[in-house]
């Protein structure tokens, strides 16, 4: 398992690996923008927690494509589904794997970013932790939708049409949890359904994951 | 432990393509399968490997013994022909790779990026994959595709080796590999009659 965790770190860092991309990605969307609905600072510090989490979730979506994809291309799942580990443990090391190289760099970056979009000051703290919270069910849930459009060329498309509901409990919390923090209310409420959400998904979606892959690879 | 199949109904895209397949591999022994293309033969090996489930019928010996090693080879092009080796070895729970590079002469390329290998080395790389897996059965589909003669004579020694370590293999093949000791099966004989659509329907469904 380490030994996955690991090739696939190393395959995100190296040359067309694409780790830059969510982060890229990110940046882009948020520095973006202040151009479009003005620089007026009452106006962004307003909408700057859901434009911070919209943002993370599409950069997290623009990644999955790639998640299993280039596996399922050169035989690699077909090898690990024979091989000692299950399937279930294997993908949620690609879950994890993902959520170290797009998920865990874009908490990281959101408070930087903040600054842009004029967040408010006690909105920075509960921006990090709820996406730290929010971010990993991100992962888990696009693992699957990946899994499920496996054998799919050019499944892109139908992955992100897949996902996106399953996205929205998952961005309702967070960034109503995020709001609240700049705002200087009481988080905890949407932090804690958030952080159920993601316990969930990280209990149940490998088995659901590895059910619907078994399928894809027949 | 033998590897034996009974009476086996595979279908491919829903549509039945062999049926009544029965053979029995022993520990020690190579079989050779061969047919035309699309008679079936890489349908019965992923079957055998557990990547697709029979319509009926039944196999032994296979879970968690089989080794499998078909067109593509499951390596990463960024990562190189020691880190390749490695991970599959890790895997597998191995560590020594050593057998491997020597088996199939991949000493002098362990460095090199598996991008950067030929079409032929990529495949000795893709073989060698089997010897780090520790896995008794060899379940392979075309192994010596794009091989020279030299690449082929490699891989017959491999399987040699394997099956007196009393290993076994089965293998689909078009070509001569020069294994004399191994036994050949026909599979065309099991072809599933044109237009049966013998629990078929499931499968489309799915």
């Amino acid at each position: 398992m380490i030994a996955l965790l690991r090739r696939d770190l190393t395959l995100a860092l190296r040359a067309g690996g694409g780790f830059g991309l969510g982060l890229a990605f990110f940046l882009i969307v948020t520095v973006l923008v202040p151009f479009g609905v003005g620089p007026q600072a009452a106006t962004l510090s307003v909408i700057a927690p859901g434009i911070l989490w919209i943002g993370a979730l599409l950069a997290c979506l623009l990644s999955l494509d790639r998640l299993l994809a280039l596996d399922y291309e050169d035989g690699t799942l077909d090898l690990l589904a024979t091989a000692p580990l299950p399937l279930e443990a294997a993908l949620s090391i690609k879950a994890l794997a993902h959520w170290l190289t797009t998920g865990l760099p874009l908490v990281l970056a959101a408070p930087v970013l903040g600054i842009l979009l004029s967040l408010p000051g006690p909105g920075y703290l509960w921006l990090v932790v709820s996406l730290a919270l929010g971010t990993p069910a991100l992962s888990v849930i696009g693992t699957f939708g990946a899994a499920l459009t496996v054998g799919i060329k050019r499944g892109g498309l139908l992955l992100s049409l897949l996902v996106l509901p399953l996205y929205v409990p998952t961005l309702i919390f967070g960034a109503e949890a995020a709001r609240r923090g700049a705002l200087g209310q009481d988080p905890s409420t949407s932090l804690l359904l958030l952080a159920g959400i993601t316990l969930a998904t990280i209990a149940l979606m490998p088995f659901a994951s590895a059910a619907v892959l078994r399928m894809g690879l027949r | 432990m033998p590897l034996s199949i009974h009476d086996l109904t595979l279908a491919r895209g829903g549509v039945p393509v062999l049926t009544g397949v029965s053979l029995s591999l022993q520990p020690g022994r190579a079989l050779i399968l061969r047919g035309p293309n699309g008679s079936g033969k890489t349908t019965l090996l992923r079957t055998i490997a557990g990547l697709a489930p029979p319509l009926s019928g039944t196999i032994e010996g296979a879970e968690d013994r089989v080794a499998y090693a078909a067109h593509a080879d499951g390596l990463k092009a960024m990562l190189s022909v020691t880190e390749n080796l490695t991970f599959w070895a890790s895997v597998f729970g191995q560590k020594d790779i050593n057998v491997a590079l020597e088996a199939y002469d991949l000493h002098d390329l362990k460095d090199r990026l598996a991008g950067t290998l030929s079409a032929g080395q990529k495949r000795r790389l893709g073989l060698a994959r089997l010897l780090v897996t520790g896995r008794p059965v060899w379940v392979l589909d075309e192994p010596t595709v794009s091989l020279d003669a030299q690449a082929v004579a490699m891989f017959a020694a491999a399987v040699r080796g394997h099956l007196e370590g009393g290993g076994s293999a089965l293998i689909a093949t078009h070509i001569d590999l020069g294994l004399s000791e191994a036994d050949v099966l026909d599979i065309a004989r099991f072809r599933a009659a044109d237009g049966a659509l013998v629990g078929a329907s499931d499968e489309a469904f799915l």
